[in-house]
């Protein structure tokens, strides 16, 4: 379903502040792959999923979603394939629109924006519905401005727009990192059970090795720009967080101390 | 008086025009776009060549809109294609509208009618001279000062001004309820969202600012009649006459939804002309009217921060929180 061959990065070529954020990675998604990805910071992982997304050009390699080379189609190409949640819960939405405009606009998403009515009267019922299996009460508030909604509640608008046209894959960067812990907990179930029911290809990107573990059935771990593990199925299942500590420090040499993600055990 | 205040009016809402256009920049796009000091006068350029000669007034109208979207589409492209900050890139356009209106004009300012001519057809001269009729025909000795109202061309501006100002606003309310128009809006919010939606946000861009100039241009053509000359300066200061209506009409009219915020527009533009014409009656010079103005609108821009000051003292004072939940799903966020 994703094919990344040979992907390089380099952001500020040729100054001091050069820094090479992917460095010959290899990648390939089988369809329904639901891969948990976790990393120490600056490991690269936004960036691998920013230039699946194709926020900018690669540097080197290919990309290939569902059998087609995208590597040259700018983002808002892209998007036709792809659904994306950010980590900042304000990225995902239009604040000053309200809930059943933002739904409307990802409704459409990868087709041309006419000039026809923006919204039409059968797709309310379609939100209403999708907005009751959040359980979050906003089934009742399809003309609420999104801006009044709070960080969670926008994260779970974002993640029902991201999956609202069938995505062929499903972009997740660190995307409960910025929510309380409940808040997090929630959104996360909430993922989880959009990307079982519409059996979607899913990369989470996550700090946290429990539900690194926990979520999907693939788990892949970056450091300096390439993947360094990647166990799935049973093998997956059976990990402990110990393990994939004593496992990165074996790989990388040791790194990892003081890293973020050993607060997150 | 009456006079003055009908002018004002008048002059308000051809303005009014101006101000939607500044409104889908400023607030729409959140751009300050500057291009439209040049296509004001564009607009106003074109449509007194066209009328001196001879074209009919409301072809010659919509024909300076042109000048607007070709503007718009200028800066747009310098703001997204060449990356340069939009602030700037409108400086470029109407800095370089400044030579094409003199190209277009042939000197600085264009009288309506000409030198030389007696008169020249506006867009205002068939109701004028309707009116006229309907004056002459009516009036008695007592009813006189309102019949001079009515057949003042001031009066015919106004209405002229009304059914631009009614027709514009409608069609931009049609406009942001497509799927177009509701990308465009998105885009002002949040480009990175947009682009996730597959959305082509340097089309948006330059779509938005080509409709904002056209307004602006059209709203050039109009004013040049009314005022009977076009200008080479008549676009100075304009970006600032359009946020002073745009905040006043908000603060006034209110933003709640977006049909409020269009009547604020025209609404704010005629209380500006009026607030105008009281000072340069209690004697204000009108050189130092641009200097008001500014200060005006300063104050304006910072009402909201002195609002929020004294909500902020009031509730202070009147509330105490309620014991919140604890999770950050269920409660909205304090607005
Ligand atoms: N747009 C950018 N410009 C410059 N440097 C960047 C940019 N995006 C990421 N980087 C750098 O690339 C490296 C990888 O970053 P990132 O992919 O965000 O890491 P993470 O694994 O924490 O998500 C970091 O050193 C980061 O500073
Ligand atoms: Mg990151």
């Amino acid at each position: 379903m994703l094919k990344l061959t040979n992907i390089h990065k380099t952001f500020n070529p040729g100054t001091i502040n050069e820094k090479k954020a992917l460095n010959g990675l290899d990648l390939v998604l089988e369809e329904g792959d639901f891969v948990a990805v976790i990393g120490g910071n600056g490991a690269g992982k936004s960036t691998m999923m920013n230039a699946v997304a194709g926020v900018w050009p690669v540097d080197e390699g290919t990309i290939e979603i569902d059998g087609i080379d995208v590597t040259s189609k700018p983002e808002h190409k892209r998007a036709a394939y792809l659904g994306r949640v950010f980590q900042d819960p304000m990225m995902g939405t239009a604040a000053n629109m309200n809930i059943e405009e933002n739904l409307a606009l990802a409704l459409r998403r990868g087709q041309a924006r006419t000039l026809a009515w923006g919204i039409r009267e059968k797709e309310r019922g379609q939100y209403r519905e999708l907005l009751r299996t959040l359980d979050l009460g906003l089934e009742n508030r399809l003309t609420t401005k999104v801006g009044l909604l709070s960080g969670g509640q926008r994260q779970a608008l974002t993640l029902l727009m991201a999956t609202l046209k069938h995505p062929k894959i499903l972009l997740l960067d660190e995307h409960t990192a910025a929510l309380d812990p409940k808040t997090a907990a929630k959104v996360l179930e909430i993922s989880e059970k959009i990307i079982n029911e519409n059996h979607l290809t899913a990369m989470m990107v996550t700090h946290n090795m429990k539900d690194a573990i926990a979520h999907g059935n693939r788990l892949i771990m970056m450091n300096d720009g390439q993947i360094i593990l990647d166990v799935r199925g049973e093998e997956k299942k059976n990990l402990t967080v110990e393990e994939l500590l004593h496992r990165f420090t074996k790989i990388s040499g040791g790194e990892l101390a003081n890293d973020r993600m050993l607060l997150n055990r | 008086m009456a006079d003055i205040i009908v002018g004002a009016i008048a002059l308000g809402l051809l303005w009014g025009v101006f101000a939607l256009g500044v409104h889908l920049t400023y607030r729409i796009l959140d751009i300050a776009d500057l291009t439209v000091e040049g296509t004001l006068t564009t607009g106003g350029a074109m449509a007194a060549v066209m009328l001196v000669n001879g074209v009919n007034p409301l072809l010659a109208t919509f024909a300076a809109i042109g000048g607007g979207l070709v503007g718009g589409f200028i800066t747009g492209v310098l703001h997204t294609k060449l990356k340069i900050p939009a602030l700037l890139a409108g400086i470029l356009t109407m800095t370089a509208c400044y030579s094409i209106n003199l190209r277009i004009m042939g000197k600085g300012n264009i009288p309506l009618p000409p030198a030389g001519s007696k008169k020249v057809r506006t867009i205002f001269t068939p109701l004028i001279d309707f009116f006229t009729k309907l004056a002459d025909k009516h009036s008695t000795e007592s009813s006189a000062w309102f019949w001079n109202i009515i057949k003042s061309s001031n009066f015919s501006a106004l209405l002229v001004g009304l059914v631009f100002v009614i027709v514009v606003s409608i069609i931009m309310y049609w406009f942001f309820g497509t799927e177009l128009g509701s990308a465009i809006r998105a885009t002002g919010n949040n480009q990175k969202m947009v682009r996730a939606q597959g959305i082509n946000t340097t089309v948006m861009i330059i779509i938005c600012l080509m409709l904002s100039n056209a307004l602006v241009s059209l709203s050039g053509a109009l004013i040049a009649q009314y005022q009977a000359y076009a200008d080479i300066s008549m676009g100075i200061g304009a970006i600032v006459i359009g946020l002073a209506s745009l905040i006043i009409g908000e603060v006034i009219v209110g933003t709640k939804t977006f049909k409020r915020n269009l009547i604020a527009l025209p609404v704010g533009a005629v209380i500006y002309r009026i607030i105008i014409a009281l000072v340069m009656k209690l004697g204000m010079e009108a050189n130092d009217l641009k200097l008001f103005t500014a200060i005006t609108v300063a104050i304006c821009l910072s009402l909201p921060l002195i609002k929020n000051f004294f909500l902020k003292l009031f509730n202070k004072r009147r509330t105490t929180a309620p014991a919140g939940d604890n999770s950050d799903l269920n409660d909205d966020k304090e607005v």
